[in-house]
């Protein structure tokens, strides 16, 4: 009995000792208790992961990705060659090279954009008179070979007629305003 | 002794290891996933289905990398360094019963044998760090160091109230001493040592919160810095080697090793009787696994002198006051 009695006493001793010296919080691990319940609450959540190639997030109507050139309905190019676009380019990535068309119109027989130096800033879409440079969604371009990151005029007209339906979409979300 | 029987204790090595690497593999896998699961995200899944052979793929890797030694290293040192981990890590799988008779030693004195090596194996850390001639790998050997005695003493004293109980130092002898339902395992009269010891157990096997050996934002990766290749690897193995080891040493001391829980409660000793012990063993390791998993999951690492204070100032004065309450217990003959 005596033993009981120096364990009752001797465990109450330990008790006190340690509640003088910290808090309850502290020895019964209440705040790590909470963290690690918390941790397991995330790990029963829905996960964040976009498993991209098979996936991909929603791109805004106001993306700017790779550069194109758009055509007018009827198949017509709609670049003038007023050469805005040059002169506004803050990395100087378009070179223009005009020539009067049989037809006596203006239009460009060269129009390159060196995709290293494009910055993607979208001044040249915003100083185009006729829509005809834009910013598209597309935004994978792979370089295998010296020269290959010069984007001439008919990549960038075929990669503007691959993608015209989502950029006739993106520019009617834009003036009706929920873009 | 023939060589059939020499045959034999080969092959009972060579599958004891064999299960510890499978499990290792399988360990870093898992806890690469509930991490992920943990933070939001959903881990690697992309090498095999559900991401089963990612470890495996790993090693491969690290095998076809190059072992770059530093110039002004010391190269015996650097290369042996990493071996001591691992051969220490692996060999106090010798007197690991995992049922009752299944071990490949059953040394009477297998605490002992356990507490040494996994002490021997710091060396392997220390001298990977000194070897190294880098300050952030001799840092992170000496943190390392520092560490590890302090925990030694915690651990060793958490350990003396079961082996004052159990009367016994052979593993074996201590788990058949707690046989008789889960109210006879010896985590319940030494509670507060069993929180010791596990909290001392993730410092040794210096794991988050107690990994500032290789604290990544202070020392970068502290000892292992200028290891590359597989003998990186060989760290890597080791470490998780022994998170296996503590899980499994504390559950033989203070979970009933491979006794089922409900040895003594009337209906369900009937229904788990066809349980193989192995299998309660199985279980009751990975439950310390998810802990130390989750653990570092949930928690900041601890600074140096906080860490030091945990040590010395809460977990060697109540391992050391518990051997008293527990003598006290025994000669009341409560125990």
């Amino acid at each position: 009995m005596i033993f009981y009695c120096f364990l009752v006493i001797i465990l109450i001793g330990i008790s006190g000792f340690i509640y003088a010296r910290s808090n309850l919080k502290t020895v019964f691990f209440t705040e790590l208790i909470q963290g690690m319940k918390l941790t397991q609450k995330v790990a029963f959540r829905r996960k964040d992961t976009v498993q991209y190639p098979e996936e991909k997030m929603p791109r805004s109507s106001r993306f700017r990705g790779l550069l194109a050139l758009r055509r007018y309905p009827n198949g017509e190019e709609r670049c003038i060659g007023c050469k805005l676009c040059e002169v506004t380019c803050p990395a100087l990535a378009i070179t223009i090279e005009t020539q009067p068309r049989d037809d006596g119109t203006r239009r460009t027989e060269r129009f390159d954009i060196d995709m290293f130096k494009c910055i993607n800033c979208g001044l040249c879409e915003q100083a185009c008179p006729v829509d005809s440079i834009v910013s598209t969604p597309a935004e994978h371009y792979v370089v295998t070979q010296r020269g290959q990151n010069i984007m001439t005029k008919d990549k960038l007209l075929a990669l503007g007629d691959a993608v015209e339906s989502r950029l006739a979409h993106d520019r009617q979300c834009i003036h009706e305003g929920d873009g | 002794m023939t060589l059939l029987e020499l045959m034999m204790i080969l092959l009972q090595i060579g599958i004891t290891l064999g299960v510890v690497l499978f499990m290792v593999l399988y360990l870093i896998l898992a806890e690469r996933k509930i991490m992920g699961y943990m933070q939001g995200r959903v881990g690697p899944n992309r090498v095999g289905p559900l991401g089963i052979l990612q470890t495996l793929a790993d090693g491969i890797k690290f095998l076809h990398k190059e072992i770059i030694l530093p110039s002004q290293s010391d190269y015996a040192l650097f290369m042996i360094a990493p071996m001591i981990s691992l051969v220490c890590a692996f060999t106090v799988w010798s007197v690991v019963p995992i049922a009752p008779g299944w071990v490949l030693a059953d040394v009477d004195t297998g605490v002992v044998l356990v507490l040494a090596l996994t002490s021997l194996g710091s060396y392997g850390i220390l001298l990977g760090g000194w070897s190294s001639n880098s300050k952030y790998a001799f840092f992170g050997a000496i943190r390392s160091m520092a560490q590890m005695i302090s925990y030694e003493i915690a651990m060793g004293f958490a350990l003396v109230p079961v082996l004052m109980v159990s009367g016994s130092m052979n593993l074996t002898q201590i788990v058949l001493k707690q046989s008789g339902g889960f109210l006879n395992w010896y985590f319940l009269p030494m509670l507060p040592t069993f929180v010791v010891f596990l909290i001392s157990s993730v410092a040794e096997t210096n794991r988050a919160p107690f990994d500032i050996t290789e604290g990544e934002s202070e020392i970068v990766a502290g000892y292992q810095v200028e290891y590359s290749g597989f003998i990186f690897a060989m760290y890597f193995i080791a470490e998780y080697a022994n998170m296996i080891f503590v899980s499994t040493m504390a559950s033989l001391f203070f979970l009933g090793g491979w006794l089922s829980p409900f040895e003594s409660v009337p209906v369900l000793s009937m229904l788990f009787a066809w349980v193989p012990g192995t299998i309660w063993l199985l279980i009751k390791v990975m439950v310390f696994l998810y802990l130390f998993i989750w653990v570092r999951a949930t928690f900041p690492r601890y600074r140096y002198d906080q860490l030091m204070m945990i040590g010395w100032k809460v977990c060697i004065p109540v391992s050391i006051l518990w051997i008293f309450v527990v003598s006290l217990m025994i000669i009341g003959g409560l125990l």
